[in-house]
Protein backbone atom coordinates (compact mmCIF):
# COMPACT_ATOMS: atom_id res chain seq x y z
CA UNK A 1 0.00 0.00 0.00
CA UNK A 2 1.32 3.14 -0.88
CA UNK A 3 1.06 6.10 1.15
CA UNK A 4 0.43 8.75 -1.59
CA UNK A 5 -1.13 7.38 -4.64
CA UNK A 6 -1.93 9.23 -7.33
CA UNK A 7 -4.15 7.83 -10.70
CA UNK A 8 -4.90 9.74 -13.44
CA UNK A 9 -5.06 13.27 -12.22
CA UNK A 10 -6.50 16.19 -14.55
CA UNK A 11 -6.81 19.90 -13.68
CA UNK A 12 -6.92 22.64 -16.78
CA UNK A 13 -7.20 26.56 -16.70
CA UNK A 14 -9.51 27.01 -19.53
CA UNK A 15 -8.10 25.56 -22.06
CA UNK A 16 -4.78 24.95 -20.96
CA UNK A 17 -4.46 22.14 -19.53
CA UNK A 18 -1.87 22.57 -16.74
CA UNK A 19 -2.13 18.76 -15.32
CA UNK A 20 -2.47 15.66 -17.63
CA UNK A 21 -3.02 12.12 -16.94
CA UNK A 22 -1.02 12.49 -14.00
CA UNK A 23 -0.27 9.09 -11.92
CA UNK A 24 2.04 9.33 -9.25
CA UNK A 25 2.61 7.07 -6.31
CA UNK A 26 5.43 7.41 -2.54
CA UNK A 27 5.76 4.73 -0.61
CA UNK A 28 6.08 5.78 3.26
CA UNK A 29 9.74 6.95 4.80
CA UNK A 30 10.40 7.54 1.24
CA UNK A 31 11.94 11.03 -0.02
CA UNK A 32 10.95 11.92 -3.74
CA UNK A 33 11.58 14.67 -5.92
CA UNK A 34 9.71 16.45 -8.77
CA UNK A 35 11.96 18.58 -11.48
CA UNK A 36 10.30 19.81 -14.49
CA UNK A 37 11.17 23.04 -16.77
CA UNK A 38 9.22 26.11 -15.82
CA UNK A 39 5.51 26.22 -16.24
CA UNK A 40 5.52 21.98 -16.44
CA UNK A 41 2.77 21.75 -13.58
CA UNK A 42 4.58 20.96 -10.79
CA UNK A 43 3.26 23.61 -8.30
CA UNK A 44 -0.55 22.96 -9.61
CA UNK A 45 0.56 19.17 -8.64
CA UNK A 46 0.82 20.39 -5.17
CA UNK A 47 -1.97 22.95 -5.13
CA UNK A 48 -4.18 19.79 -6.44
CA UNK A 49 -2.83 17.55 -3.47
CA UNK A 50 -3.15 20.32 -0.82
CA UNK A 51 -6.39 21.14 -1.95
CA UNK A 52 -6.23 24.47 -2.68
CA UNK A 53 -7.45 23.37 -6.25
CA UNK A 54 -10.43 20.73 -7.49
CA UNK A 55 -9.11 18.08 -9.72
CA UNK A 56 -11.17 18.08 -13.06
CA UNK A 57 -10.66 14.19 -12.96
CA UNK A 58 -8.71 11.59 -10.78
CA UNK A 59 -8.33 10.66 -7.41
CA UNK A 60 -5.54 11.15 -4.68
CA UNK A 61 -5.60 8.81 -2.39
CA UNK A 62 -3.44 9.34 1.53
CA UNK A 63 -3.04 6.56 3.98
CA UNK A 64 -5.77 4.71 1.18
CA UNK A 65 -8.18 7.19 2.21
CA UNK A 66 -9.58 9.55 -0.76
CA UNK A 67 -8.65 13.09 -0.45
CA UNK A 68 -9.48 14.64 -3.73
CA UNK A 69 -11.68 17.79 -3.55
CA UNK A 70 -11.78 17.94 0.57
CA UNK A 71 -10.64 21.28 1.72
CA UNK A 72 -7.05 22.47 2.39
CA UNK A 73 -7.54 22.05 6.49
CA UNK A 74 -9.20 18.56 5.99
CA UNK A 75 -6.14 17.82 3.79
CA UNK A 76 -4.27 19.15 6.65
CA UNK A 77 -5.80 17.47 9.47
CA UNK A 78 -5.04 13.94 7.44
CA UNK A 79 -1.67 14.43 7.67
CA UNK A 80 0.05 16.90 4.78
CA UNK A 81 1.64 19.83 5.23
CA UNK A 82 3.29 22.10 3.07
CA UNK A 83 5.20 25.16 2.29
CA UNK A 84 5.53 27.60 -0.36
CA UNK A 85 7.05 28.41 -3.71
CA UNK A 86 6.88 32.38 -2.59
CA UNK A 87 6.96 32.11 0.68
CA UNK A 88 3.45 32.65 2.60
CA UNK A 89 4.53 33.40 6.25
CA UNK A 90 2.06 35.58 8.44
CA UNK A 91 4.08 38.82 8.40
CA UNK A 92 2.69 40.73 11.13
CA UNK A 93 2.87 38.03 13.33
CA UNK A 94 6.08 37.12 15.96
CA UNK A 95 8.14 34.07 14.77
CA UNK A 96 6.30 32.16 18.00
CA UNK A 97 2.92 32.86 16.93
CA UNK A 98 3.86 31.32 13.23
CA UNK A 99 4.86 28.36 14.70
CA UNK A 100 2.03 28.30 17.35
CA UNK A 101 -0.70 28.83 14.74
CA UNK A 102 -0.11 25.61 13.16
CA UNK A 103 -0.46 23.65 16.32
CA UNK A 104 -4.11 25.28 16.61
CA UNK A 105 -5.94 21.82 15.00
CA UNK A 106 -4.74 20.47 18.24
CA UNK A 107 -5.75 23.08 20.42
CA UNK A 108 -5.81 21.63 24.15
CA UNK A 109 -9.07 23.70 25.34
CA UNK A 110 -12.33 25.43 24.17
CA UNK A 111 -13.41 28.60 22.98
CA UNK A 112 -15.92 28.91 26.36
CA UNK A 113 -12.13 28.36 28.21
CA UNK A 114 -10.01 31.01 26.55
CA UNK A 115 -12.68 33.73 27.40
CA UNK A 116 -13.07 32.35 30.88
CA UNK A 117 -9.21 32.15 31.62
CA UNK A 118 -9.29 28.79 33.32
CA UNK A 119 -6.16 27.18 34.49
CA UNK A 120 -7.00 24.45 31.77
CA UNK A 121 -6.31 27.65 29.58
CA UNK A 122 -2.68 28.51 31.10
CA UNK A 123 -2.24 24.52 31.00
CA UNK A 124 -2.65 24.45 27.86
CA UNK A 125 -0.68 27.73 26.30
CA UNK A 126 2.11 26.52 28.52
CA UNK A 127 1.88 23.53 25.97
CA UNK A 128 1.64 24.87 22.77
CA UNK A 129 4.58 27.15 23.60
CA UNK A 130 6.47 24.58 24.54
CA UNK A 131 6.00 22.65 21.26
CA UNK A 132 6.07 25.45 19.39
CA UNK A 133 9.83 26.21 20.78
CA UNK A 134 10.56 22.59 20.18
CA UNK A 135 10.54 23.29 16.63
CA UNK A 136 11.80 26.83 16.66
CA UNK A 137 15.43 25.18 18.16
CA UNK A 138 15.46 22.72 15.70
CA UNK A 139 15.66 25.06 13.22
CA UNK A 140 17.90 27.47 15.06
CA UNK A 141 15.07 30.11 15.78
CA UNK A 142 14.72 30.14 19.52
CA UNK A 143 16.45 33.47 19.89
CA UNK A 144 14.19 35.07 17.56
CA UNK A 145 10.98 34.16 18.88
CA UNK A 146 9.69 37.78 19.60
CA UNK A 147 10.70 38.98 15.85
CA UNK A 148 8.12 40.23 13.56
CA UNK A 149 8.52 37.05 10.56
CA UNK A 150 8.90 39.78 7.99
CA UNK A 151 11.98 40.99 9.48
CA UNK A 152 13.74 37.41 9.18
CA UNK A 153 16.31 37.46 6.42
CA UNK A 154 15.55 35.19 3.36
CA UNK A 155 16.90 31.94 4.64
CA UNK A 156 15.26 32.10 7.92
CA UNK A 157 12.21 33.03 6.58
CA UNK A 158 12.43 29.32 4.47
CA UNK A 159 13.56 27.39 8.07
CA UNK A 160 10.59 29.19 9.35
CA UNK A 161 8.07 27.68 6.89
CA UNK A 162 9.64 24.09 7.15
CA UNK A 163 8.79 24.42 11.22
CA UNK A 164 5.74 25.99 10.96
CA UNK A 165 5.14 22.97 8.34
CA UNK A 166 6.49 20.72 10.56
CA UNK A 167 4.50 21.85 13.78
CA UNK A 168 0.79 20.48 12.11
CA UNK A 169 2.61 17.24 12.44
CA UNK A 170 2.21 15.73 9.51
CA UNK A 171 3.37 12.26 7.96
CA UNK A 172 3.89 13.53 4.47
CA UNK A 173 5.76 16.59 4.66
CA UNK A 174 5.59 18.93 1.02
CA UNK A 175 8.41 20.90 -0.03
CA UNK A 176 7.80 23.27 -2.77
CA UNK A 177 11.53 24.93 -3.68
CA UNK A 178 12.58 25.22 -0.13
CA UNK A 179 16.69 26.20 -1.39
CA UNK A 180 15.10 28.65 -3.84
CA UNK A 181 17.73 31.79 -3.71
CA UNK A 182 20.12 30.23 -1.29
CA UNK A 183 23.32 30.10 -1.60
CA UNK A 184 25.13 27.16 -1.79
CA UNK A 185 26.51 27.16 2.05
CA UNK A 186 22.43 27.44 2.81
CA UNK A 187 21.44 24.81 0.50
CA UNK A 188 24.03 22.11 1.64
CA UNK A 189 22.67 22.96 5.35
CA UNK A 190 18.87 22.60 4.63
CA UNK A 191 20.10 19.40 2.54
CA UNK A 192 21.00 17.99 5.91
CA UNK A 193 18.34 19.68 7.57
CA UNK A 194 15.67 17.68 5.38
CA UNK A 195 17.92 14.37 5.84
CA UNK A 196 17.65 14.77 9.77
CA UNK A 197 14.11 16.00 10.23
CA UNK A 198 12.71 12.96 7.66
CA UNK A 199 14.83 10.35 10.07
CA UNK A 200 13.79 12.20 13.51
CA UNK A 201 10.27 12.98 12.79
CA UNK A 202 9.70 9.83 10.50
CA UNK A 203 8.45 11.81 7.57
CA UNK A 204 7.94 11.15 4.13
CA UNK A 205 9.02 13.93 2.13
CA UNK A 206 8.13 15.08 -1.86
CA UNK A 207 10.18 18.41 -2.84
CA UNK A 208 10.39 20.28 -5.74
CA UNK A 209 13.66 21.61 -6.84
CA UNK A 210 15.42 23.68 -9.88
CA UNK A 211 18.77 22.70 -7.54
CA UNK A 212 19.83 19.88 -9.30
CA UNK A 213 22.76 19.12 -6.59
CA UNK A 214 19.91 19.28 -3.95
CA UNK A 215 17.73 17.09 -6.13
CA UNK A 216 20.55 14.74 -6.87
CA UNK A 217 21.80 14.45 -3.64
CA UNK A 218 18.79 13.99 -1.62
CA UNK A 219 16.11 12.12 -3.38
CA UNK A 220 15.81 8.81 -4.11
CA UNK A 221 13.66 8.61 -6.27
CA UNK A 222 12.73 11.82 -9.05
CA UNK A 223 9.49 12.43 -11.03
CA UNK A 224 9.93 14.46 -14.35
CA UNK A 225 6.83 16.51 -15.23
CA UNK A 226 6.76 18.17 -18.40
CA UNK A 227 3.50 20.07 -19.94
CA UNK A 228 1.46 18.37 -16.99
CA UNK A 229 2.35 14.97 -17.27
CA UNK A 230 5.36 12.86 -16.15
CA UNK A 231 7.86 12.20 -18.63
CA UNK A 232 10.45 9.93 -16.84
CA UNK A 233 10.72 8.25 -13.31
CA UNK A 234 13.48 6.74 -11.32
CA UNK A 235 16.77 6.82 -9.02
CA UNK A 236 18.60 10.14 -9.52
CA UNK A 237 21.34 8.36 -11.70
CA UNK A 238 18.53 6.97 -14.62
CA UNK A 239 17.16 10.52 -14.21
CA UNK A 240 20.38 11.99 -15.35
CA UNK A 241 20.69 10.29 -18.55
CA UNK A 242 17.68 10.16 -19.51
CA UNK A 243 17.39 11.98 -22.92
CA UNK A 244 13.62 12.79 -22.87
CA UNK A 245 14.44 15.15 -19.56
CA UNK A 246 17.50 16.20 -21.16
CA UNK A 247 15.34 17.57 -24.30
CA UNK A 248 13.03 18.71 -21.94
CA UNK A 249 15.12 20.79 -20.36
CA UNK A 250 18.03 21.68 -22.82
CA UNK A 251 15.57 21.10 -26.29
CA UNK A 252 15.84 18.78 -29.11
CA UNK A 253 19.28 18.15 -30.77
CA UNK A 254 19.61 19.30 -34.57
CA UNK A 255 20.00 16.49 -36.81
CA UNK B 1 4.43 29.07 39.20
CA UNK B 2 6.44 32.43 39.70
CA UNK B 3 4.19 33.25 36.21
CA UNK B 4 1.38 32.37 37.72
CA UNK B 5 1.71 34.54 40.86
CA UNK B 6 2.27 37.68 38.52
CA UNK B 7 -0.14 36.73 36.65
CA UNK B 8 -2.35 37.14 39.42
CA UNK B 9 -1.09 39.89 41.19
CA UNK B 10 -1.34 41.52 37.69
CA UNK B 11 -5.20 40.22 37.66
CA UNK B 12 -5.69 42.15 41.09
CA UNK B 13 -4.20 45.36 40.19
CA UNK B 14 -6.46 45.81 36.92
CA UNK B 15 -9.67 44.76 39.49
CA UNK B 16 -8.36 47.28 41.65
CA UNK B 17 -7.98 49.80 38.91
CA UNK B 18 -11.18 49.09 37.28
CA UNK B 19 -13.25 49.28 40.65
CA UNK B 20 -11.43 52.48 41.58
CA UNK B 21 -12.96 53.97 37.89
CA UNK B 22 -16.09 52.93 38.50
CA UNK B 23 -16.67 53.90 42.12
CA UNK B 24 -15.28 57.34 41.28
CA UNK B 25 -17.68 58.23 38.50
CA UNK B 26 -20.11 56.41 40.23
CA UNK B 27 -19.34 58.71 43.02
CA UNK B 28 -19.54 61.60 40.66
CA UNK B 29 -23.04 61.11 39.43
CA UNK B 30 -24.86 60.23 43.04
CA UNK B 31 -23.31 64.08 44.35
CA UNK B 32 -24.30 65.46 41.10
CA UNK B 33 -21.13 66.38 40.09
CA UNK B 34 -21.33 65.02 36.93
CA UNK B 35 -23.97 66.98 35.43
CA UNK B 36 -26.64 65.48 32.94
CA UNK B 37 -24.98 66.83 29.42
CA UNK B 38 -21.66 65.04 30.74
CA UNK B 39 -23.61 62.02 31.39
CA UNK B 40 -25.27 61.77 28.44
CA UNK B 41 -21.77 61.86 26.48
CA UNK B 42 -20.31 59.69 29.15
CA UNK B 43 -23.15 57.01 27.81
CA UNK B 44 -22.78 57.60 24.33
CA UNK B 45 -19.00 57.31 24.88
CA UNK B 46 -19.04 53.83 26.87
CA UNK B 47 -21.36 52.83 23.76
CA UNK B 48 -19.35 53.70 21.28
CA UNK B 49 -16.38 51.98 22.96
CA UNK B 50 -18.40 48.23 22.75
CA UNK B 51 -19.04 49.05 19.11
CA UNK B 52 -15.54 50.21 18.15
CA UNK B 53 -14.02 47.28 19.90
CA UNK B 54 -16.43 44.82 18.89
CA UNK B 55 -16.33 45.97 15.16
CA UNK B 56 -12.31 46.25 15.34
CA UNK B 57 -12.60 42.37 15.74
CA UNK B 58 -14.51 41.60 12.74
CA UNK B 59 -12.57 44.31 10.51
CA UNK B 60 -9.04 44.62 13.00
CA UNK B 61 -8.34 41.20 14.21
CA UNK B 62 -10.51 39.01 11.44
CA UNK B 63 -9.66 41.41 8.19
CA UNK B 64 -13.02 41.34 7.15
CA UNK B 65 -14.72 44.98 5.76
CA UNK B 66 -17.71 44.97 7.19
CA UNK B 67 -19.92 47.56 7.14
CA UNK B 68 -23.17 46.64 8.32
CA UNK B 69 -22.15 47.33 12.56
CA UNK B 70 -25.47 49.71 12.65
CA UNK B 71 -27.51 47.02 11.49
CA UNK B 72 -26.75 44.86 14.36
CA UNK B 73 -26.51 48.01 16.69
CA UNK B 74 -30.03 48.24 15.32
CA UNK B 75 -31.34 44.37 16.20
CA UNK B 76 -30.31 44.61 19.55
CA UNK B 77 -32.10 47.77 20.28
CA UNK B 78 -35.31 46.46 18.70
CA UNK B 79 -35.50 42.92 20.49
CA UNK B 80 -34.53 44.48 23.85
CA UNK B 81 -37.09 46.90 23.50
CA UNK B 82 -39.93 44.82 22.41
CA UNK B 83 -38.47 42.21 25.52
CA UNK B 84 -38.55 45.03 28.33
CA UNK B 85 -41.50 47.52 26.85
CA UNK B 86 -44.01 44.96 24.94
CA UNK B 87 -43.51 42.05 26.83
CA UNK B 88 -42.67 43.29 30.72
CA UNK B 89 -39.48 41.45 31.11
CA UNK B 90 -36.72 42.88 33.34
CA UNK B 91 -33.75 44.46 31.69
CA UNK B 92 -31.05 41.72 32.15
CA UNK B 93 -33.41 39.58 30.10
CA UNK B 94 -33.72 42.23 27.52
CA UNK B 95 -29.73 42.62 27.09
CA UNK B 96 -29.41 38.79 26.80
CA UNK B 97 -32.12 38.89 24.51
CA UNK B 98 -30.33 41.51 22.66
CA UNK B 99 -27.08 39.65 22.17
CA UNK B 100 -28.45 36.21 21.29
CA UNK B 101 -30.69 37.60 18.48
CA UNK B 102 -28.12 40.05 17.30
CA UNK B 103 -25.47 36.76 17.16
CA UNK B 104 -28.21 34.80 15.25
CA UNK B 105 -28.53 37.66 12.41
CA UNK B 106 -24.74 37.79 12.56
CA UNK B 107 -24.92 34.47 11.80
CA UNK B 108 -27.40 34.18 9.12
CA UNK B 109 -25.73 37.26 7.62
CA UNK B 110 -21.89 36.00 7.87
CA UNK B 111 -22.20 32.79 6.57
CA UNK B 112 -23.11 33.72 2.91
CA UNK B 113 -21.52 36.96 3.02
CA UNK B 114 -18.15 35.37 4.35
CA UNK B 115 -17.23 33.39 1.35
CA UNK B 116 -17.25 37.68 -0.53
CA UNK B 117 -13.77 39.24 -0.13
CA UNK B 118 -12.59 42.48 0.32
CA UNK B 119 -14.98 45.29 -1.40
CA UNK B 120 -17.32 42.64 -2.44
CA UNK B 121 -18.09 42.20 1.10
CA UNK B 122 -18.03 45.64 2.42
CA UNK B 123 -20.66 45.97 -0.18
CA UNK B 124 -22.98 43.04 0.87
CA UNK B 125 -22.35 43.93 4.68
CA UNK B 126 -23.14 47.91 3.73
CA UNK B 127 -26.53 46.10 2.01
CA UNK B 128 -27.47 43.56 4.85
CA UNK B 129 -27.52 46.71 7.15
CA UNK B 130 -29.73 48.82 5.01
CA UNK B 131 -31.91 45.77 4.30
CA UNK B 132 -32.28 45.34 8.54
CA UNK B 133 -33.08 48.78 8.49
CA UNK B 134 -35.71 49.36 5.77
CA UNK B 135 -37.37 45.98 7.07
CA UNK B 136 -37.40 47.53 10.67
CA UNK B 137 -39.44 50.63 8.82
CA UNK B 138 -42.09 47.91 7.44
CA UNK B 139 -42.71 46.10 10.39
CA UNK B 140 -46.22 48.10 12.24
CA UNK B 141 -45.66 45.87 15.01
CA UNK B 142 -42.38 48.63 15.89
CA UNK B 143 -44.50 51.31 14.33
CA UNK B 144 -42.53 51.65 11.08
CA UNK B 145 -40.12 54.47 10.30
CA UNK B 146 -41.64 56.21 13.27
CA UNK B 147 -39.79 53.88 15.96
CA UNK B 148 -40.87 53.52 19.83
CA UNK B 149 -41.17 56.10 22.21
CA UNK B 150 -41.05 56.40 25.26
CA UNK B 151 -38.80 53.48 26.41
CA UNK B 152 -38.43 53.20 29.87
CA UNK B 153 -34.41 54.51 31.05
CA UNK B 154 -32.90 51.87 32.36
CA UNK B 155 -29.42 52.29 31.19
CA UNK B 156 -27.47 53.14 34.38
CA UNK B 157 -24.06 53.41 35.17
CA UNK B 158 -23.00 50.28 36.74
CA UNK B 159 -24.76 48.59 33.84
CA UNK B 160 -22.62 50.20 30.93
CA UNK B 161 -19.78 49.92 33.08
CA UNK B 162 -20.26 45.86 33.33
CA UNK B 163 -21.23 45.79 29.64
CA UNK B 164 -18.14 47.79 28.38
CA UNK B 165 -15.84 45.76 30.65
CA UNK B 166 -17.44 42.37 29.49
CA UNK B 167 -17.28 43.03 26.13
CA UNK B 168 -13.51 44.29 26.56
CA UNK B 169 -12.15 41.27 29.09
CA UNK B 170 -14.47 38.64 26.01
CA UNK B 171 -12.46 40.38 22.99
CA UNK B 172 -9.36 40.85 24.56
CA UNK B 173 -8.91 36.98 26.08
CA UNK B 174 -10.27 35.69 22.38
CA UNK B 175 -7.45 37.65 20.65
CA UNK B 176 -4.81 36.58 23.24
CA UNK B 177 -6.20 32.70 22.91
CA UNK B 178 -5.09 30.22 20.41
CA UNK B 179 -8.77 30.64 18.74
CA UNK B 180 -7.42 34.05 18.58
CA UNK B 181 -4.48 33.34 16.68
CA UNK B 182 -6.24 31.51 14.16
CA UNK B 183 -8.55 34.59 13.89
CA UNK B 184 -5.73 36.99 12.75
CA UNK B 185 -4.30 34.19 11.03
CA UNK B 186 -6.98 34.60 8.36
CA UNK B 187 -6.17 38.16 8.19
CA UNK B 188 -2.68 37.63 7.39
CA UNK B 189 -2.58 35.13 5.05
CA UNK B 190 -5.94 33.40 4.38
CA UNK B 191 -4.30 30.39 1.97
CA UNK B 192 -1.52 29.60 4.30
CA UNK B 193 -3.62 29.46 7.53
CA UNK B 194 -5.96 27.22 5.90
CA UNK B 195 -3.20 25.35 4.82
CA UNK B 196 -1.86 24.94 8.54
CA UNK B 197 -5.23 23.22 9.53
CA UNK B 198 -7.56 26.47 10.40
CA UNK B 199 -11.14 26.12 8.74
CA UNK B 200 -10.90 29.83 7.93
CA UNK B 201 -14.60 29.82 7.01
CA UNK B 202 -15.92 29.14 10.51
CA UNK B 203 -13.44 31.11 12.21
CA UNK B 204 -14.41 34.92 9.92
CA UNK B 205 -18.08 33.43 11.09
CA UNK B 206 -17.24 32.81 14.92
CA UNK B 207 -15.81 36.79 14.72
CA UNK B 208 -18.34 38.04 13.23
CA UNK B 209 -21.35 36.43 15.27
CA UNK B 210 -19.34 37.65 18.55
CA UNK B 211 -18.57 40.95 16.68
CA UNK B 212 -22.23 41.50 16.29
CA UNK B 213 -23.63 39.98 19.45
CA UNK B 214 -21.45 42.78 21.33
CA UNK B 215 -23.00 45.49 18.64
CA UNK B 216 -26.72 44.28 19.51
CA UNK B 217 -25.72 45.04 23.36
CA UNK B 218 -25.12 48.40 22.15
CA UNK B 219 -28.11 48.83 20.37
CA UNK B 220 -29.66 47.72 23.60
CA UNK B 221 -27.97 49.95 26.15
CA UNK B 222 -28.42 52.88 23.62
CA UNK B 223 -32.11 52.26 23.28
CA UNK B 224 -32.92 52.14 27.02
CA UNK B 225 -31.09 55.47 27.79
CA UNK B 226 -32.15 58.00 24.88
CA UNK B 227 -36.12 57.22 24.99
CA UNK B 228 -36.72 56.81 21.84
CA UNK B 229 -35.21 54.18 18.91
CA UNK B 230 -36.17 54.78 14.76
CA UNK B 231 -34.66 53.15 12.29
CA UNK B 232 -32.97 55.89 10.95
CA UNK B 233 -30.81 56.26 13.71
CA UNK B 234 -29.28 52.73 12.42
CA UNK B 235 -28.34 54.09 8.94
CA UNK B 236 -25.05 53.18 7.41
CA UNK B 237 -23.91 56.71 8.47
CA UNK B 238 -23.83 55.04 11.78
CA UNK B 239 -22.03 52.07 10.44
CA UNK B 240 -19.29 54.63 9.05
CA UNK B 241 -19.04 56.56 12.39
CA UNK B 242 -18.01 52.82 14.08
CA UNK B 243 -15.82 52.51 11.07
CA UNK B 244 -14.05 55.89 11.67
CA UNK B 245 -13.47 54.44 15.44
CA UNK B 246 -11.70 51.46 14.23
CA UNK B 247 -9.70 52.94 11.40
CA UNK B 248 -8.52 56.15 13.55
CA UNK B 249 -7.57 53.66 16.33
CA UNK B 250 -5.32 51.19 14.09
CA UNK B 251 -7.06 48.24 12.45
CA UNK B 252 -6.45 45.30 15.05
CA UNK B 253 -5.79 47.20 18.22
CA UNK B 254 -8.51 46.90 20.95
CA UNK B 255 -6.79 50.00 23.39
CA UNK B 256 -6.69 51.83 19.74
CA UNK B 257 -10.55 51.18 18.83
CA UNK B 258 -11.24 52.36 22.47
CA UNK B 259 -9.51 55.64 22.45
CA UNK B 260 -10.56 56.54 19.18
CA UNK B 261 -14.19 55.75 20.59
CA UNK B 262 -13.26 58.31 23.41
CA UNK B 263 -11.73 61.10 21.24
CA UNK B 264 -14.98 61.28 18.61
CA UNK B 265 -16.88 60.87 21.37
CA UNK B 266 -15.49 63.98 22.81
CA UNK B 267 -14.98 65.99 19.60
CA UNK B 268 -18.81 65.40 18.05
CA UNK B 269 -19.85 66.68 22.12
CA UNK B 270 -17.84 69.68 21.35
CA UNK B 271 -19.09 70.19 18.02
CA UNK B 272 -22.18 69.74 19.10
CA UNK B 273 -23.58 73.10 17.72
CA UNK B 274 -22.16 73.18 14.36
CA UNK B 275 -23.39 69.48 13.12
CA UNK B 276 -21.98 70.59 9.46
CA UNK B 277 -18.55 71.61 10.97
CA UNK B 278 -18.32 67.97 12.37
CA UNK B 279 -18.79 65.92 9.22
CA UNK B 280 -16.09 68.03 7.80
CA UNK B 281 -13.84 67.78 10.80
CA UNK B 282 -14.19 64.16 10.64
CA UNK B 283 -13.32 63.92 6.78
CA UNK B 284 -10.20 66.25 7.53
CA UNK B 285 -9.15 64.04 10.75
CA UNK B 286 -9.42 60.84 8.54
CA UNK B 287 -7.09 62.54 5.41
CA UNK B 288 -4.83 63.82 7.99
CA UNK B 289 -4.40 60.42 9.62
CA UNK B 290 -4.26 58.64 6.41
CA UNK B 291 -1.57 60.48 4.86
CA UNK B 292 0.68 60.92 8.43
CA UNK B 293 -0.27 57.39 10.13
CA UNK B 294 -2.26 55.21 7.62
CA UNK B 295 -1.89 51.93 9.87
CA UNK B 296 -4.12 54.04 12.47
CA UNK B 297 -3.31 55.76 15.76
CA UNK B 298 -1.92 52.55 17.20
CA UNK B 299 -1.32 50.35 14.88
CA UNK B 300 -1.97 46.99 15.76
CA UNK B 301 0.00 47.55 18.70
CA UNK B 302 -1.71 47.63 21.84
CA UNK B 303 -1.09 49.73 24.88
CA UNK B 304 0.00 47.86 27.87
CA UNK B 305 2.65 48.53 31.22
CA UNK B 306 4.79 46.74 29.04
CA UNK B 307 4.42 49.74 26.28
CA UNK B 308 5.01 52.18 29.21
CA UNK B 309 7.94 50.14 30.61
CA UNK B 310 9.72 50.27 27.01
CA UNK B 311 9.20 54.00 26.58
CA UNK B 312 10.28 54.51 30.44
CA UNK B 313 13.75 52.08 30.16
CA UNK B 314 13.91 54.13 26.28
CA UNK B 315 14.33 57.13 28.32
CA UNK B 316 16.58 55.99 30.39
Amino acid sequence: MSLLEINNLNKAFGGLSAVLNFNFHMEKGELVGLIGPNGAGKTTVFNLITGVYKPDKGSIRFSDKNIQGLAPYTICARGIARTFQNIRLFNDLSVLDNVKIAAHKDVPYGLLTAIMRTPSFFKGEAIIEQQAMKYLEIFKLADKRDELARNLPYGEQRRLEIARALATKPTLLILDEPAAGMNPYETNELMELIAWIRKDFDLTILLIEHDMSLVMGVCERIYVLDYGSIIAEGVPQEIRNNKKVIEAYLGEEVE
Amino acid sequence: MQEYKNNWAKFCGEVLLLAAFFTLVQYLITTGLLNQYYQINLNSMFINIILSVSLNLINGFTGQLSLGHAGFMAVGAYSSVILTQMMGQPFIAGLIGACLVSALAGFIIGVPTLRLKGDYLAIATLAFGEIIRVILQNIDYVNGPAGILGITKMTTWPWLFGATVLTILVIVNLINSSYGRAIISVREDEIASELMGVNTTSYKVLAFVIGAMFAGLAGALYAHYFYIIKPETFNFLKSFDILVMVVLGGLGSTTGAVIAAVFITALTAALQSFPAIRMILYALILIIVMIFRPQGLMGNKELSRQTFGKIWSGRK
